[in-house]
């Protein structure tokens, strides 16, 4: 059996919304994250991706719980997160951290690169003496690839790749099990990215992480995932291992996101076809009724307006929330 | 002649700690109805030389060199004298939408302005006008959005919007500076289509501005390419994407993560960092991260074009 350590069942998060005056103030519910559920194991990448409003970021949150969710459970190795108490669930919090999308922002300006690498070890560790402190500092910054002797620098002296580099070695620095990346690279530049991807990559071998990434984009994933979820509108749209979702997907949306991505090749652009999806994502205020993509969806039937889909095995073993699994066929390069 | 013919133009910005050279010595142009791309990574000076030329530069900054549009020179030009071509015959798509629409106005009253200013349209007549531009970018239900406010669009429906005021005063030249960065992946590809089907229409001059070689692979004719402030490759399409001369131009393509490239392939990285535009190195300024630097990158390149019009700024040439 896998080395399981993260079980996520039913999650959902629901955030209240008033609006209107006084007297005719109404509440809606936003459904940002709606019965999500998947395992993570040990060593594992799973690659979460989706478009803006999808519910990525909320879902990273409360994997975190950092957000209490209103339904489901995350459990962490065998423990309900929510139902720890404060101090339990800090010490928990050590063997999971997080690594944000705009590195500069997420560094504080004040503080050297010692100060921000060292803060989480001087949270759990009060008692560390400097030496040691330092030294594992140098330790992590030279495994993320930045020179130790920059250790007494700010943030502005950086780089945004170099900025990414400070906060992944801030995540790394009390060896975590769990590291969730929230679009780790999409404020970067391109031959940066690469670079960064690279890197979590090459610390996650390492290290023996787990690492969940999340996207908006299915290219960035693809090299560094062994599943991919794919979200719409807080719902999960497809649960897969990489090689068939990039080869095979399940769900149109997923096929619809395949071909968005852009070809850095003239002749195979030029002869791209189009997503066939129509309109832009509804709001999430006012989610369609039945399957929540059915209003882009051009394999639309009558039945993906009444009931929603539920996200189900299908014999090949990956996961989908789709009425027409079954009778669509998405192989890429097949037309159509 | 060409509509726009840019020749050595020089930007920089005085700041606390020194002058900043953002575009150095650039020269380019375009035809009517072709597509040209700038395409580098933040810094590298693209947006900047079409701010230049447009007389859009923040206060700090200073340009020296020529921007001739139609055979006259945008440079020289009063802003009085600008603003007669600004909006009308050369058009800008900015890259946030958010930021480039007035919060304050209805759509109708921001989009009909150029209309009434430069075409002397009747008020009825440029709302009519601007409500068939927004069909043709495929907003639902135009005539009902153009009385809304920005706030009350999403985000790709408002870069549309950028789109159809960008096309509303038939541009013979459109900048569009990023115009899908900011946009869902699904959304990108119909605004990008919609640009190459309006030029067809219209046989607009589209300058496109894009860190992505993706994007630009589909609609462009010929690429410029830019690093730390200069052009080091520009050719067509197909000489940028097939056969990229500069150890720069190769790298950004290799580093682009690819959906049809094997699954467990490390993506590759231009190592380094692009370099700080206060303190520019001597000689090529890709230098540092090249991994086929040798002794006379210490030297300044000069651009070296062979006959299919294909420039480039290395040594290597051929053979790198």
């Amino acid at each position: 059996m896998n080395d399981r350590v993260m079980r996520v069942q039913d999650l959902s998060v629901h955030f209240k919304l008033r609006e209107g005056g006084l007297l005719s103030a109404k509440t809606h519910t936003i459904k940002a994250v709606d019965g999500v559920s998947f395992d993570l194991d040990a060593g594992e990448t799973l690659g979460i991706v989706g478009e803006s409003g999808c519910g990525k970021s909320t879902l990273a949150r409360a994997l975190l719980a950092l957000i209490k969710p209103n339904r489901g459970r995350v459990v962490w190795l065998g423990e309900d997160l929510n139902k720890l108490d404060e101090e339990d669930l800090r010490k928990k919090r050590q063997d999971m951290q997080i690594v944000f999308q705009d590195p500069l922002a997420a560094l504080n300006p004040r503080m050297t690169v010692r100060d921000i690498i060292a803060e989480p070890l001087w949270t759990f560790y009060p008692k560390m003496a400097r030496v040691q402190v330092d030294e594992r500092v140098r330790g992590v910054m030279k495994m993320v690839g930045l020179l130790p002797n920059q250790i007494n620098r700010y943030p502005h002296e950086f780089s945004a790749g170099q900025c990414q580099r400070i906060g992944i070695a801030r995540a790394l620095v009390l060896n975590p099990k769990l590291v969730i990346c929230d679009e780790p690279v999409s404020a970067l530049d391109v031959s940066i990215q690469a670079q960064i991807v690279n890197l979590l990559k090459d610390l996650q071998g390492k290290l023996n992480l787990s690492l969940v990434f999340i996207a908006h984009d299915l290219s960035v994933v693809k090299h560094i995932s062994d599943r991919v979820m794919v979200m719409y509108l807080g719902r999960a749209m497809e649960l897969s291992s990489r090689d068939r979702l990039y080869r095979q997907p399940l769900h149109p949306y997923t096929s619809a996101l395949i071909k968005a991505v852009p070809v850095p090749d003239p002749k195979l652009a030029r002869a791209a076809s189009d997503t066939g999806l129509t309109g832009d994502m509804p709001s999430p205020l006012n989610p369609p009724a039945g399957c929540v993509f059915h209003s882009r969806c051009p394999y639309l039937i009558e039945r993906c307006q009444v009931e929603v889909p539920a996200l189900r095995r299908m014999e090949c073993g990956d996961w989908v929330a789709c009425h027409r699994a079954e009778e669509l066929d998405f192989t890429i390069g097949k037309s159509g | 002649m060409a509509l726009l013919e840019v020749k050595d133009l020089d930007v920089g910005f005085d700041t606390p700690e020194g002058e900043v050279h953002a575009v150095n010595q650039l020269n380019f142009s375009i035809e009517a109805g072709d597509t040209l791309a700038l395409v580098g990574e933040s810094g590298s000076g693209k947006t900047q030389s079409v701010m230049a030329i447009l007389g859009l530069l923040a206060e700090n900054g200073h340009m020296s060199g020529q921007a001739l549009f139609k055979g006259k020179d945008l440079l020289q030009m009063s802003s009085s004298e600008l603003n007669r071509h600004r909006g009308s015959e050369i058009a800008m798509i900015f890259q946030d939408p958010v930021t480039s629409l007035n919060p304050y106005l209805r759509l109708d009253k921001q989009m009909t302005e150029v209309l009434v200013q430069h075409r002397g349209l009747s008020k009825a007549d440029a709302r009519a006008k601007a409500v068939e531009m927004l069909r043709a970018v495929h907003i639902p239900d135009p005539a009902r959005i153009i009385r809304q406010y920005p706030h009350e669009l999403s985000g790709g429906m408002r870069q549309k919007v950028m789109v159809a005021m960008g096309l509303l005063g038939e541009p013979e030249l459109l900048i569009a500076d990023e115009p899908t960065a900011a946009l869902d992946v699904t959304v990108q590809v119909e605004v990008t289509h919609l640009m190459s089907a309006l030029r067809e229409t219209t046989n607009a001059a589209i300058i496109l501005i894009s860190h992505d070689l993706g994007i630009v692979a589909g609609i462009c004719d010929r690429v410029l390419v830019m690093y730390a402030g200069e052009a080091v490759e520009c050719g067509s399409v197909d000489q940028i994407y097939y056969d990229p001369k500069h150890p720069y131009t190769q790298g950004l393509l290799n580093s682009v993560p690819r959906l049809d490239q094997p699954d467990d392939m490390e993506l590759e990285a231009i190592p380094g960092n692009p370099p700080n535009l206060l303190n520019l190195p001597v000689g090529c300024k890709f230098r540092d991260r090249c991994p086929k630097a040798f002794d006379a990158c210490t030297e300044k390149p000069p651009m070296q074009l062979d006959e299919d019009r294909h420039a480039y700024r290395c040594f290597l040439g051929d053979t790198a």
